[in-house]
């Protein structure tokens, strides 16, 4: 298994949808790990390190979007990622 | 070839490279690199990268310290987005094996990420957008290919091509090298249009969203005329409109003819017709034309176009030069039309919710006595050496009006204690451009020695539409009926009061309006000097009792569609030189 590959679905749940600090902070942690993390809306993709390319998924709060995850540290990236969305990106405390 | 619609405000045909500014007016630079150095420029790009970066951990720990960690995350996040991995490998991508140079890659990267994050529909994002601007403006900065002041250093015609100009930007156009402009926003009766047709310009506004889709130095095609914008023409294209503007120089030739003959109908009724000025310069082209005045001198400009406050010698020798060159015809010296969008280099007022709804025009000189008072004594100097009229902008109560002359008796004892040359007497008239002033114009006859109806404002007062707000721009009609039938009354109390009213707006240079304005009684127009000899061709064309039955018939119809409509019909029936193209 030296290069494993894995997906899941996440929810924004998010007021403010995926905007620009949970992107910021979804590239920060994806670009700790070694594989690459895909996040995809319909038929639009995104890698998780460009941020810029997340911020132009424009995904709202309610959005069901497919995270799938490709390398030697896939599962744990994979969880990392579907972790934040889980926890609102630490802000659903603030909002 | 891509050819997109937006709204005429300056007649003509211009044909050139373009020169597109971005929305903060730097210039966007296109070019290719040979491949031998795009490692070099690859090393210079990453070099910018690393500048801005710094920069922005700069900013970053300043905000943060001044206002928490929470607002210096705003440029953490700009640091991510440098820090990219996926915006770096594009960019390399376009140096490397696409030989663009890094300023031009930058630019066009971040600009499709900015379009698409503004098209999201989602204000949170949209803000983004104007990071990633943000980001943009540094980079380019850094990497030397913008300049403060792109705009000073042309040494070749250009189309201009910006997200909006503001009027004094325009103003200030070098008209040696920019041809005509495009704008993405901007609506018919603003300030820019205006003072494009007083430069004589082609130019199209409010086009919508377009720059992001144009190369520098695409050839480009301005039909004023018509209000397109042609990018990267074919041979065809460019071939009609080269026929066109052949067209037009021949009837351009034909109508200077009428320059020496008076403005006169063919039964024998004499019109005034007169231009409106911004700049002394601006004098000649109007005489040149045949005009029998300057019917509005918007002196703004003389505050809007210097760094420091004009001083009293410097609306002194303004007046004096437009006066001199008049040569004994009349000027009306409009007094200060600031506030809304027009601003000099200080703001004399707080930030406005509702600014042309507020403090404005002769409100804000009234507020403002010092700057008032600059005015008037400059203008009662000024007038000893000709035939001068003062007029008052945007009066809406009687009040208004004497505070106003109440300030013109001041200044007078003022000068005749200082025993300065000036003149007491001369004529001073207001703007009739508020419903409030048509409804009261009985009253305000009894106080003024004429009228002037600036039909821009009076169309954005009586319909409450913003004339430069692209969104409702469609409403904003001088034909309007309601419109119209303001001005009727406004001319007919002027008639029965022997009050001498003028029209000084936009609606007067339309050749097909012309002919019911002259319908319903208006013998005097104030117009851009380009438009001088079209309106004279149609005055001299026509007899008062044809525009009468045409006033008669329009005051009847229920839509400026309608209105505008007929009257173009009628023109060409009329005129029909002046419906060609």
């Amino acid at each position: 298994m030296s290069n494993p590959s894995c997906q899941q679905i996440v929810v924004v749940k998010n007021e403010k949808g995926l905007h620009l600090r949970p992107a910021e902070l979804m590239a920060r942690l994806a670009m700790q790990y070694e594989a690459t993390v895909m996040v995809t809306k319909d038929d639009q993709s995104a890698d998780c390190k460009n941020m810029l390319s997340v911020l132009t998924l424009g995904a709202v709060q309610g959005t069901q979007l497919g995270l799938s995850a490709e390398g030697p540290d896939a599962a744990e990236a994979l969880s990392a990622v579907a972790e934040l969305f889980e926890a609102g990106f630490h802000e659903l405390d603030a909002e | 070839m891509l050819e997109l619609q937006g709204i005429p405000v300056s007649p003509g045909v211009a044909i050139g490279p373009a020169l597109v500014l971005d929305d903060e007016g730097y210039r966007i630079p296109r070019c290719l690199i040979p491949a031998a150095d795009t490692s070099a420029e690859w090393g210079r790009l990453l070099s910018a990268f690393g500048k801005v970066a710094k920069q922005l951990e700069v900013n970053r720990k300043q905000t943060a310290e001044r206002l928490g960690e929470e607002a210096g995350r705003i440029f953490s996040a700009q640091q991510q987005m440098l820090s990219d991995p996926g915006l770096l490998a594009e960019l390399e991508g376009r140096v490397h094996e696409q030989h663009q140079s890094a300023a031009y890659a930058v630019s066009r990267v971040l600009h499709r990420y900015a379009e698409a994050l503004g098209k999201l529909n989602s204000p949170f994002l949209a803000e983004r957008a104007e990071d990633v601007l943000d980001i943009e403006k540094q980079l380019l900065h850094r990497l030397g290919a913008v300049t403060s002041d792109p705009l000073s250093n042309l040494d070749e015609p250009v189309i201009l091509l910006a997200r909006n100009l503001t009027p004094s930007e325009t103003a200030n156009l070098d008209r040696q090298f920019v041809r005509g402009f495009c704008t993405e926003i901007g609506g018919p009766g603003g300030h820019t249009a205006i003072v494009a047709k007083g430069l004589e310009l082609p130019a199209v506004v409010g086009i919508g969203q377009f720059l992001d889709r144009i190369g520098q130095g695409s050839q480009v095609i301005v039909d004023g005329d018509r209000g397109c914008m042609i990018v990267d023409p074919d041979q065809a294209t460019i071939d009609r409109y080269e026929e066109r503007a052949q067209i037009r120089q021949k009837l351009t030739l034909r109508l200077a003819e009428l320059r020496d003959l008076p403005a006169e109908t063919v039964d024998g009724h004499r019109v005034t017709l007169s231009a409106n000025i911004e700049f002394p310069h601006e004098v000649d082209a109007c005489l040149q034309r045949g005009a029998d005045g300057i019917g509005l001198y918007r002196t703004e400009f003389l505050y809007l176009s210097s760094d420091e406050e004009p001083s009293e010698e410097d609306h002194y020798q303004a007046y004096t030069e437009v006066i001199g060159a008049l040569q004994g015809r009349p000027v009306v010296i409009r007094t200060l039309d600031l506030g809304a969008d027009k601003m000099g280099h200080t703001s004399l007022t707080e930030p406005e919710n509702n600014p042309f709804l507020g403090l404005r025009s002769i409100r804000l000189s009234l507020k403002n006595q010092d700057l008032f008072r600059t005015q008037i004594r400059a203008v009662l100097r000024a007038a000893v050496h000709g035939d001068v009229r003062m007029m008052f902008p945007l009066i809406s109560t009687l009040q208004e009006l004497r505070t106003a002359r109440m300030l013109v008796n001041i200044v007078i004892d003022d000068l005749r204690e200082e025993g300065a040359e000036f003149r007491s007497d001369i004529p001073i008239g207001m703007m009739v451009e508020v419903p409030a002033a048509v409804i009261m114009i009985d009253r305000f006859a009894e106080e003024v020695d004429f009228f002037s109806i600036g039909t821009n404002d009076l169309v954005q007062y009586t319909l409450a539409v913003d004339r430069s707000n692209e969104s409702v721009a469609e409403l904003y009609q001088s034909s309007d009926p309601a419109v119209l039938r303001l001005i009727q009354q406004t001319v007919d109390v002027s008639n029965k009061t022997n009050t001498p009213v003028g029209i000084c707006g936009e609606m007067s240079s339309n050749p097909a309006r012309v002919l019911l304005l002259l319908g319903l009684g208006v013998r005097s127009v104030s117009v851009p000097p380009l438009a001088i000899p079209r309106i004279k061709k149609v005055i001299r064309s026509v007899t008062i009792a044809d525009c009468e039955e045409i006033a008669c018939r329009v005051m009847q119809l229920e839509s400026a569609r309608e209105v505008d409509l007929y009257l173009l019909d009628r023109l060409g029936d009329l005129v029909p030189e002046l419906v060609v193209q």
